[in-house]
């Protein structure tokens, strides 16, 4: 059933440690699409670092008589309605992308990790309570709980992170309260307990290493619909404010174009896609990378017959 | 039927609507809540500069904001289950009869675009299992992994650029009423319902794969397969039929999630609907309106999702009994 060493990493064994990440990234890279995903990203990242360098234009640039060009070798991606470079912008709005991204992608996994540790750890009515709120959450579409946060806190890069954040907590809680549940059944778990070691420090050093799986493909996975959400909420003119560039946005303004100048719309949403893509290759090699049962449930080994049932 | 089969399925039902009413009950608190936590005074805030004193007393009145907040919570609660919503701030409207005007366009629009995203999940998502592993199956898996990842009102400006733009077929953006004019509604309808159809048949493809792997793999498909029975009766009676459970959970889930992805889609084709409603009260910072967008949302998913546990457990008892 494996050709991929997955056996190491078994459910039954201790997973990967955060230490070791290069065994995990030697996994990721084995399969083409993966490893293409993350090549996109480091490419991402580093046109987001070095973007007002090696753009070939100022992002807010004007130049009203060339406006509205098509794609030319002076302006790989054409012109907007006010004359400005649009692949400077898309380069630009990259950083702002990744930006929103990482940091509600971080508030949903430290909030949401903690909440389900101490959820699946403690039991009891602490964990209906917690439960219940998450339940609450789910009931609101992603989008729909994010734009109501955004619409009472009023628009703007900050609120926008937070909206994002806020949403996509309760998945992350969710994940980890069912990993807690299964590993606090672990024997070293009960050994650790009955030697009398502080709740605390079996939470962190023995739960937490042992439920990273699930987290850090989640984590992949969160990131690449952050990018979607925090695109929309732009589009809608909630998220990134002008004059600072976001794909979300130009697609909005491209909307009175889509007849006469197509580049204007084309490129920005292929960045939002290739972006998306590629988060969601990485996540999708990650789990196959780190939860082999995933991978038994989609029926890639199934078929083998020889596992029994789940 | 005999009792004890029909007890279960009555106990289940009965949990689930027991559940469902405490979710609701939180979401109400949630929607509540939403108008306390805008920082300032949400009346002033909706009026902007150009108000006169008895115009904000009267609102802020109407809007029973000047009672303490535990009796404004009450109210808000009766309100919400006789069908009170409060008034609109910017033309005094009832909330309830603003949304009520909006819920056909959203629902026409979902409905086609859900029955879009089966014709393509189902053929595609069975097609893929049944060929597991070979190129088949990984191009419609990469398909369908780009439909995942692309961005519903993107795909929307971009139909309209092919269809409306180039090709002059479609018209890109309005909403005529199904009853008034069925031919004008289909038009209008069809490259919306399509952006949205596209990306949930690309999630619901997957779903649909992993279900009928799940279930050819089990032993009462072998069993069929070594009985003799042609191809066509294992796909169609054995597989087919079980596979529908899984399938109706995923289907009424984006069913579910469309109501709240159509909200972009519904600005990029100016269609009337919820999502465009909420889109122009928050421009506007119509509060009471966007708590009854937000509510009437919320309540749709959950019923929905009430509703598919409930179809689930009478297509499959085990899981009412497990």
């Amino acid at each position: 059933m494996s050709e991929l060493p997955s056996a190491a990493i078994d459910e039954r064994m201790p997973r990967p440690a955060p230490g070791t990440g290069r065994g995990v990234i030697r996994l990721l890279v084995r399969t083409p699409l993966s490893a293409a995903g993350l090549a996109v990203l480091l490419a991402l990242v580093l046109v987001a670092a070095l973007g007002p360098v090696i753009a070939p234009y100022g992002v807010n640039a004007t130049d009203v008589l060339g406006a509205l060009r098509p794609p030319s070798p002076a302006h790989w991606f054409g012109t907007d309605d006010l004359g400005r470079d649009i692949l400077s912008r898309v380069m630009l709005a990259a950083r702002v992308s990744l930006q929103v991204a990482v940091v509600s992608v971080a508030f949903a996994l430290v909030v949401g990790t903690a909440v389900g540790l101490i959820s699946g750890y403690l039991g009891g009515w602490v964990d209906t309570v917690l439960m219940r709120a998450v339940d609450v959450m789910f009931a609101f579409p992603v989008l729909l709980l994010a734009l109501a946060i955004v619409a009472i806190l009023g628009p703007g890069l900050t609120t926008a992170m937070l909206a994002i954040g806020v949403v996509y907590t309760p998945i992350f809680a969710r994940v980890t309260r069912a990993s807690t549940l299964s590993v606090t059944e672990e024997p070293y778990v009960k050994a650790s307990q009955a030697m009398g070691t502080r709740r605390s420090r079996i939470l962190v050093r023995h739960i937490l290493p042992n439920i990273s799986g699930p987290i850090i493909v989640q984590t992949s996975l969160s990131l690449a619909f952050a990018i979607l959400s925090e695109a929309a909420l732009s589009f809608l003119g909630l998220g990134v404010q002008p004059p600072q560039p976001s794909w979300g946005r130009m697609l909005f303004d491209a909307q009175g174009f889509l007849g006469s100048a197509w580049w204007m719309s084309v490129f920005p949403g292929a960045a939002i896609f290739v972006t998306v893509l590629a988060f969601n290759l990485v996540g999708d090699g990650l789990r196959d990378a780190l939860d082999p049962r995933h991978r038994t449930r989609m029926g890639r080994t199934a078929r083998s017959g020889s596992r029994g049932s789940r | 039927m005999t009792m004890t089969a029909r007890t279960p399925t009555l106990r289940f039902v009965a949990s689930r609507l027991l559940y469902t009413a405490v979710v609701l009950l939180g979401v109400l608190v949630v929607v509540f809540a939403l108008i306390h936590l805008v920082p300032g005074d949400p009346v002033r805030i909706a009026l902007g500069t150009r108000y006169s004193p008895e115009t904000y007393q009267a609102l802020r009145h109407a809007s029973g904001l000047d009672r303490p907040i535990a009796a404004q919570f009450l109210s808000y609660l009766g309100g919400a289950v006789t069908g009170d919503l409060g008034v609109s701030f910017r033309n005094g409207q009832p909330v309830t009869l603003i949304l009520l005007d909006r819920l056909p366009a959203t629902l026409s629009l979902a409905g086609v675009g859900v029955v879009i995203a089966l014709v393509i999940a189902l053929p595609l998502g069975t097609l893929a299992a049944l060929r597991e592993g070979r190129a088949v199956d990984g191009a419609i898996r990469v398909v369908s992994q780009f439909g995942v990842s692309v961005p519903d009102f993107w795909i929307g400006m971009l139909l309209i650029t092919l269809f409306s733009a180039v090709l002059g077929l479609l018209p890109s953006s309005g909403y005529v009423p199904i009853v008034e004019d069925p031919v004008q509604w289909l038009r209008r309808v069809t490259l919306p319902a399509l952006t949205i159809g596209l990306v949930a048949g690309s999630i619901m493809t997957r779903y649909v794969r992993a279900a009928v792997i799940d279930v050819a793999s089990s032993g009462y498909v072998r069993t069929a397969e070594s009985k003799g029975l042609g191809r066509a009766v294992v796909v169609g009676r054995h597989i087919g039929r079980n596979a529908l459970v899984p399938v109706l959970t995923i289907t009424g889930i984006q069913l579910a999630t469309m109501l709240g992805g159509v909200i972009v889609v519904e600005v990029v084709f100016a269609w009337p609907g919820l999502g465009r409603l909420m889109y122009d009260s928050v421009a506007s910072r119509d509060y009471p309106v966007i708590q009854g967008a937000v509510l009437m949302i919320a309540a749709l998913f959950l019923a929905i999702n009430l509703i598919v546990d409930i179809l689930y457990s009478v297509i499959d008892p085990r899981i009412r009994l497990s």
